[in-house]
């Protein structure tokens, strides 16, 4: 097996027991090297994020997208970093500074922190927490406060009802996110991301593809992008909580949002489509980042296609949907998960695959039923003729 | 190695704080803010005695679990009842909502 | 021998404890829900220090991202704007000072005089795997499944029970 990043870690372990190191010491400057190793390929990522943004909804328009600045307008991203920089940096009169200025550092850095429990190979994980499922659902818990800092903190009221807005979305489609987080910890038997990769020798999305509807759907609407992207309407409450964020403020936001994409990409791929997983990882560790990214990227690609193909839903649409529709189809799809986990233990792995497969079309199929007939029901309730108030019967009433 | 009576004595510093917090302060939620602050002292405690006493055992975390729901509860119910009163009342200070009083 | 850990969690205590401070002396209610955050998160790395992990994030997705939260909402909406400049204490806030030292001085010096406080650490077995055995304790009948499903009963009382005393009736 061969694997540079662990052989260059053991050569610096052994340089720095070299020059007489206590090993506690080593080991917080290892994970020191390790926390800057990630953080730096992540914003790097990141930067090019935008680029990969830009071009994309380009071609989506049928226009070209940035293309002067370098080949394929690859510098771009460092134009636009280097415009934020240079603006002036203003706090609005009345604002609160140290909030306003910790909440744009507050939602990069929630972002982030998740990198760190993402599988990136076998080898190589930043932290192997056997609650690796909840600390994804704190981090996100961490990035609501950020939002309600940013709009509390402007002092504008239009910034504070956007803020307000985006908790309130934000809040509820934890809920359906979090259930369906439990079908790939019942699959894996382990909270732990780690563990849920290694135990994928089949894909998940082919075990609990509702699951991963359902992930997919509210980790759109967790990121607050399109179709769900009410709150950052610029037709009605203009850019909602960050509307006084200027300059590299606003870059930060932006970054930060961009970069929950792709980790929500990442963290799909690492729960339904088997993270680092690929044709050649047990010869070469180093591909499963090769194939960690391929996979986050195509994820990424799938939610720039949702958002630029559909329009935006209301904001009681959208909580209807939550409440309505993805909370209870979530608790369902656990509950069929969990039992159908029971009554398979014992079975061979393709009956346990067939198994699961063939529940969840079950529940697919009854949930389309109920919706054609509710619809069905809707159109008829429409269709049956009011009566109008009409001149022969205010004439038939008098005589 | 953290002796236990270290945790102990964090844990009635930060319960002092939180009393501190219900008795002084003239907000209602100001109290409430202290009172959770009562619970995670308590928290700690369990914890604490969980880990040092006997970890093989589970009852201490299972204490500190029920005593987040209740936690979680009563905040919930609380918040929904200031929010009420400041409906009508237009004021959340606690001095000012003593109809019972003379 | 002041080991590594002690420094540590010395440090913790402390910023948490300023923080708490903090929260019962702000001026400005928003301030002081935003330290409460602060005090909640150094209680979170208390529970990660006695390696009660799972507890640590519980604390943070529970404490933080919903109670912390609804703090701040409920702030937000029974606000005045005359509010954040008035007095922050009520009238007897000096008792409250001396019954909270007396308090902490009878609970510090009571629990510190006790001989199970200077205990060694108990071994913690390294193949157990507390985040197993508290979720079977959770479900066995010879476990806590009673106070369990009477925890959830509450939290459906109070979750409609907070909808309706909040609802605005027109």
């Amino acid at each position: 097996m061969l694997d540079p990043i662990n052989l260059i870690a053991e050569w610096l372990r052994g340089l720095l027991a070299g020059w007489g190191l206590a090993p506690g010491l080593i080991n917080f400057i290892m994970t020191l090297l390790g926390v800057l190793l990630i953080a730096i390929f992540v914003l790097v990522v990141d930067i090019f994020l935008v680029w990969v943004e830009r071009k994309v909804v380009a071609r989506f328009q049928d226009r070209l997208g940035p293309n002067r600045l370098g080949p394929f307008g690859l510098i771009q991203p460092f134009a636009d970093v280097i415009k934020l920089l240079i603006k002036e940096d203003i706090t609005p009169d009345g604002a609160d500074r140290v909030v306003y200025n910790i909440a744009p550092i507050l939602a990069l850095a929630t972002v982030l922190v998740l990198w760190a429990v993402i599988p990136f190979s076998p080898t190589m994980l930043g932290s192997d927490l056997n609650v690796g499922i909840l600390f994804f659902v704190a981090a996100g818990a961490i990035g609501t406060l950020g939002i309600l800092m940013a709009g509390w903190a402007s002092n504008n009221k239009y910034a504070l009802l956007g803020a307000f807005r985006t908790v309130a979305q934000v809040v509820s489609y934890e809920v359906p996110m979090v259930i369906t987080l439990l079908v790939p910890v019942i699959l894996a038997r382990s909270m732990s991301i780690g563990d849920i990769v290694k135990g994928q020798s089949l894909w998940y999305i082919v075990l609990a593809p509702v699951a991963a509807f359902i992930f997919l759907t509210s980790a759109i609407a967790e990121l607050g992008r399109a179709p769900f992207d009410l709150i950052e309407a610029e037709s009605e409450i203009v850019a909602g909580f960050h509307i006084e964020y200027t300059g590299m403020k606003f870059g930060l936001f932006y970054a930060g949002e961009l970069l929950h994409a792709l980790t929500m990409g990442a963290l799909f791929s690492s729960f339904f489509l088997g993270g680092w997983r690929g044709p050649g990882v047990d010869a070469f560790p180093l591909l499963g980042v090769f194939w960690l990214f391929v996979k986050a990227f195509f994820l990424y690609w799938v939610i720039m296609w949702v958002k630029y193909s559909l329009p935006r839903i209301r904001i009681d649409h959208m909580l209807n949907f939550n409440w309505k529709f993805l909370t209870p189809l979530a608790l369902v799809a656990m509950m069929v998960t969990a039992v159908m986990d029971k009554v398979l233990a014992q079975a061979s792995q393709i009956i346990y695959a067939a198994g699961m497969l063939a529940a969840n079309i079950v529940i697919i199929w009854v949930t389309l039923y109920i919706l054609r007939s509710y619809a069905h029901a809707e159109r008829q309730r429409v269709a049956e003729p009011k009566p109008v108030a009409t001149p022969e019967l205010g004439k038939a009433s008098r005589n | 190695m953290v002796p236990l009576s270290w945790y102990l004595i964090f844990a009635a510093g930060l319960f002092s704080v939180g009393l501190f917090g219900v008795l002084a302060r003239k907000n209602a939620i100001g109290i409430l803010m202290g009172i959770e602050l009562m619970l995670n002292a308590v928290n700690v405690n369990l914890v604490a005695f969980w880990r040092y006493r006997e970890p093989a055992g589970i009852a201490g975390q299972v204490f500190a679990v029920i005593v987040f729901a209740v936690a979680a509860a009563e905040v919930a119910v609380g918040l929904a009842l200031f929010i009420s009163i400041y409906r009508r009342r237009n004021t959340i200070a606690a001095d000012q909502i003593d109809l019972m009083k003379w | 021998m002041v080991t590594s850990i002690q420094i540590l969690f010395i440090l913790v205590a402390i910023i948490t404890l300023g923080c708490a401070l903090m929260v019962v002396t702000a001026r400005n209610l928003v301030h002081s829900a935003l330290w409460l955050v602060a005090a909640l998160f150094g209680v979170a790395i208390v529970f990660a220090i006695l390696e009660a992990g799972f507890l640590a994030v519980v604390q943070v997705v529970i404490y933080i991202g919903a109670i912390a939260v609804l703090i701040i909402f409920a702030i937000m909406l029974t606000r005045r704007i005359a509010q954040d400049s008035g007095p922050r204490f009520n009238e007897n806030w000096g008792w409250a000072v001396v019954i909270a030292l007396v308090l902490f001085a009878a609970l510090g010096w009571m629990l510190a005089s006790q001989p199970v406080a200077h205990a060694p650490l108990a071994p913690m077995d390294a193949r157990a795997d507390p985040l197993r055995s508290l979720g079977l304790a959770l479900v066995s009948i010879n476990g806590y499944v009673l106070p369990f499903e009477l925890a959830s009963v509450l939290l459906l009382a109070a979750l409609i029970g907070s909808i309706v005393v909040a609802w605005e009736m027109k």
